[in-house]
Formats: C-alpha cells, structure tokens, sequence
C-alpha cells in the first residue's frame, strides 16, 4: 500500500513537525502553551502505540489505561515514597514492568478476538483502575498524588520539555522502523487475513504478543513522562476514559496513517483546551466531532488528505498535464 | 450466619440482576439481531431514568404510566440514533471498530444534553404509592418495591422470550440475524425490522433506569456505570444469547450483592473477576456452545 516514495515523506513530514516542536520554546509566550505541547507529544506517544495494535494489527484493546496509568504510577509512587533522585530510574523501572505485566496479561487477552478481546482488556484495565482507587494507603486512591517533580537537572520547564522531546523522538522513530520492517508487514497480513498467515507458516499469536507488549512499553513511557508534566498523578489516568480517548485520537488522525495518531492527539488536545476553555461542555463537541468523523471522515485527518492528494494527483495525470 | 440477612441479599442482589437484564437483553438483541455492539445502551438507561423522573415529579403523572412512557421515550430516541447515523457504517469494513466509536460518541453527546436540559445536580424519585414500604413473607419483612422489580423483569424475560419465539414478528427479528438478503427477497422491509428493534431494545433499557430510579439516584454519568456491567452480562452469557443475558444478570447481580455484604471495599472488582475467570476458561460465554470465536 505504502510505496518507498511515501515512505520518505512520511518521514521528513515527521521531522518537520518534531523541528517545530524544537523550536516551541523559542517563540512560545507562555509556559502554558509549553504544557499544551507537552501534552501533544505525550499523548502522540500513546497514541501512535495504540494505533500499532489498532490500525496495524486490527486488534482494538480498549484497556491501554492499564499501562499509562502502570507507567504514571510508578514514577508517582517512587517519587512520593523515595525522593525525587528516583524520578529516572523509575521512569524506566515503569515500562520494564509494563512490559512484564503485558507478557503476563497478552496471552490471556490473545486468546480472544474481536469483541471479546476488546471487552476483556477493558476488564483487565478496570480491574487495575479498582485496585488502584482502593488500596488507599499505598496509592492515596482518588486523591492522587501531588508535587512529584523531576530530579534537579530537568527541574526547568524547558529542560524537561526538551528532554520529553528526544524521548518523543527516538520513540516514534523506533516505532516506525518496527511498522516498516517485515516484523510491520508481518502484523499487517494479520490484520487483514489471520489464517492466511498460520497458512504461510507464521506463528499469528505471538506476533500479536510482541506488538503488545512493545506498546505496553511505549505507553508507560508516555504515562511516566506525563507524571512530570502535571507534577501530579491521579486515577482518572487509569480509567477507561483514558483508553477511550487514544482509540478518538487514533480515529480522528487517521488509523491506517503511520503519523495519524500524531495529528489525532494535537487536534484532540487543542479543541479540550479551547473548548474546555470555553464551555463545560466540552465532551459533547468531542462526540460530535467523532460522530461527524465516523460519518463523513472514516479514513480519519491525514488519511482524508493522502487520498485527495492522490485524487487530484490522478486527475493532472490522466489530462495529461 | 442469619438467614434472614442472607435471604435479604438474595432479594437485592435478584433485584440488581432484574435490572441489569432489562440492559443486558436489549443489548444481546441488538447484537444479535442487529449486529450492533451499541456501546451508548447504558445512556438510553439514563435517558429512562430522567424521563421517568420528569413525568413522575414534574408532570405528576402515576408511577407505572411514566414507567412506559419513559420506555417510548427512550425507544423514540434509541430509533432516532439508528435511522440517522449508525445506519449509515452499516456494512462498512472494520465496521464493528467504527460501531464501537459511534455509540461512544453518543454517550457523550448523551451525557451532556442531559447536564444541559436536567441539570447536574441529583435527582430522586419516590417509590410508586403502595410499593413504599415492605411485606412480611415467611417470617421475613422484605422491601416490596424490590419484589416488584423482580416479578417485573420476570414477567419481561418470560414475555420477550414469548414474542421472540412464537410470533411473527420474533420469527422475522430471528431471521434477519441469519439472512438479511434472503429476508428481503421476501418481501420483508429489513431496514424497518432493525429500526423497530433498535427502539424496543433501547426501550427496554429506558424502563429498566426508570425502574431502578426510586432506588439509586438519578445522576449524569449513571449511563456509564451500567454498560459496563451490562457488557460484562453479555459478554459473560455469550453475545446475542437471550438465556445467557439472564444468567448472567443472575451470576453478576448475585455475585456484587454478596460482595457488598462481605468485603464492601473491593465489590466493584469482583464483576470483572468473574469475566475474567470465564473469558479465560470458556471465550465463548456460558450459554453459546456453538459459535466458538477463539482464532
């Protein structure tokens, strides 16, 4: 479907949009609209992860909360119960066991498919959002956890957006060598044909686990980071609101786009930080931008523009022009 | 132990469970007959709950009549959102992700138009007049509105099982869940049979938040916290299984009733155990031997 050519737009329209984000810092009138960017990276992150369970390999988990909310908590508890100096190492700590709850979660949760996959990975997050809300004195349940800030070095707004900026980077880098490897064309046939690939040989599940724990991994990444951004941690990360937005964000951006998931978070972000601003409303315009998406929109932002640029690019052909 | 407590969180968790199947059996028929996983199903639960609320305290219409009309209501606006747009993804590719986004975003179009037009402050109703109190039964006092419900949602079990086997109409809702095409070619108006089940399954659903109005209070965001028992129901009978619905209302209703009783802290994880352990042991829910979806 993707031919080399976009394959090489697709990547420098990446960096593009990663440069602008470099420069933010420069030409930004306020440490608000630093947050606001934050939070798109962050939320790019998470989205493009899910989107390699979702769009890639057609496996539509509802239950990514699990590992944001793993990813947050462990930064916030460290740093609540240890001090600040832990703020790194259980950045990473987080999406090692991420990691390790997904290898222990995927094969229960593979061993479902469609709506059943989708029901029982929302069960499993629920499960972790309940235990999180009532164990009380470990996790300080609905109340969260406040004033978890980065070690001395990253304490800067600046220097910690940056910071989360190379990690942003390396993390949709490496998530776009995965989709463009024969491991991504692997998860692709699966998508489309499951039985086709157990035909060919190829081992369906474990693929399917691979991928999920890798985005387990990639999440945790964006929920521990997050944890520095609002300097607090709290349960609303962990339910399935949470993983509903990634899947709004996934669909608005464009799911079969590598980048739609980018532009899916920024569009989402900014209308709840407009509209949010604006109205208390907010989550009826999101349901009506979505159910507009769905209706007229499904290929989702970017998906929409590559098709009119092929159209169009069709049309100059065939005049001859 | 009493038995007498026992008895009494019995009847509550029975009571839970009714309603829950009200949800639940609206939800399996659309997936079902429909082929809809409608995630908003729990809003069309609100949507009764304020309905009734407003002919009951506002309008001061009797209890039952309010109960039905809520029901209409809320059908109207479940065949509303059927015609106007979930019609529409019918048939598409990768149609079951986009369903699921569809009615995820009606739920939040729901909760919203009801903080604008209700508020969000609680809402309470009253028992209906002579359901307020409790009757004795074999040396035992039980809360008669609860007993209510449950003969209710009985009587709706036994009745839509009578109507979806015996007339002709059920005949035609079955027969669109195998063939739609063939059904056409006979002359029967299928878009029409999935609207009309569309409102009866969200009617159903609107009755059973009116129901369970006089019992918890009405609130914006109630929808939210039944669809996900009521997925849990369904999923856990096996999707599109009218007997399952039931039994699983049972095992759940019961399940968090006890929990309540016993470990009061942890009773909202044990509904999600349970789908746990069963997806685990038997994917395919309880009830459905047949269509096994395991890949």
């Amino acid at each position: 479907m993707e031919s080399n050519k976009r394959g090489w737009t697709t990547q420098w329209a990446g960096i593009a949009v990663l440069a602008l984000f470099a420069l933010l810092p420069l030409v930004k009138t306020s440490d608000y609209q630093l947050t606001v960017a934050n939070n798109v990276l962050l939320w790019a992150v998470f989205a493009m992860s899910f989107n390699m369970l979702f769009g890639v390999t057609g496996m539509l988990s509802f239950g990514q909360a699990l590992y944001f909310g793993f990813g947050a908590y462990s930064v916030g508890l460290f740093a609540y119960y240890q001090g600040t100096w832990w703020f790194l190492p259980a950045l990473f700590l987080g999406m090692a066991g991420s990691g390790i709850l997904a290898l222990l979660i995927g094969p229960l949760v593979l061993r479902l498919t469609g709506v059943y996959f989708t029901m029982l990975t929302l069960a499993f997050a629920q499960l972790g959002w309940g235990i999180v809300v009532k164990w009380y004195d470990f996790t300080n349940g609905d109340d969260g956890i406040q004033g978890i800030m980065p070690p001395a070095a990253l304490s800067n707004k600046v220097v910690y957006y940056y910071f989360c900026l190379v990690l942003v980077s390396v993390s949709v880098w490496f998530l776009w060598r995965i989709s463009r490897s024969p491991f991504g064309l692997m998860l692709r046939c699966i998508r489309q044909n499951p039985s086709r690939v157990r035909f060919l040989g190829r081992r369906v599940k474990r693929n399917q686990l691979r991928i999920y724990v890798i985005s387990a991994v990639f999440t945790a990444l964006a929920g521990g980071l997050m944890a520095g951004v609002d300097n607090s941690v709290h349960t609303g990360m962990w339910y399935w609101t949470t993983s509903g937005e990634v899947i709004l964000m996934s669909i608005l951006g464009g799911m079969g786009q590598f980048f739609g998931p980018f532009v899916g978070a920024a569009i989402m972000i900014l209308i709840e930080d407009m509209v949010g601003a604006r109205t208390e409303f907010w989550s009826m315009v999101i349901g009506i931008v979505m159910l507009t998406m769905v209706i007229l929109l499904p290929k989702g932002v970017v998906g929409e523009l590559v098709q009119l640029k092929e159209r169009l690019f069709k049309r100059s052909s065939a005049l001859g022009v | 132990m009493d038995p007498s407590f026992l008895v009494i969180q019995g009847i509550s968790g029975l009571t839970m469970a009714m309603i829950l199947f009200l949800v639940a059996s609206g939800l399996t028929l659309l997936f079902g007959v429909v082929n809809v996983f409608n995630f908003a199903h729990g809003s069309f639960y609100m949507l009764g709950a304020y309905f009734a609320y407003t002919f009951v305290s506002i309008l001061g219409f009797n209890f039952w009549v309010s109960l039905l009309l809520a029901g209409v209501a809320a059908g109207a606006f479940g065949m509303l959102m059927e015609m106007l747009f979930l019609r529409r993804i019918y048939g598409r590719a990768e149609e079951a992700g986009f369903q699921i986004l569809l009615t995820y975003s009606f739920i939040l179009i729901i909760d919203d138009l009801v903080k604008m037009v209700w508020g969000t402050e609680y809402k309470s109703l009253q028992r209906p007049d002579g359901f307020s109190g409790s009757v004795e039964l074999l040396g035992m006092v039980l809360p008669s509105y609860n007993l209510a419900i449950i003969v209710l949602g009985l009587l709706v079990a036994v009745g839509s099982w009578l109507v979806l086997s015996r007339t002709r109409g059920g005949r035609i809702a079955r027969a669109t869940a195998i063939d739609r095409e063939m059904l056409s070619t006979l002359g029967v108006n299928v878009p029409l049979t999935l609207s009309l089940t569309f409102g009866i399954a969200t009617a159903l659903g609107g009755v059973a938040g009116a129901l369970a109005a006089p019992l918890r209070s009405v609130t914006p965001g109630a929808g939210i916290e039944v669809i996900i028992d009521s997925l849990i129901v369904v999923v856990l009978g096996g999707m599109g299984n009218f007997w399952g619905a039931l039994l699983g209302s049972l095992i759940i209703g019961e399940v968090t009733a006890f929990a309540v009783a016993f470990v009061p802290d942890w009773a909202s994880l044990f509904s999600f155990l349970v789908m746990i352990v069963v997806l685990i042991f038997k994917p395919e829910g309880l009830f459905s031997p047949a269509k096994v979806r395991r890949a």
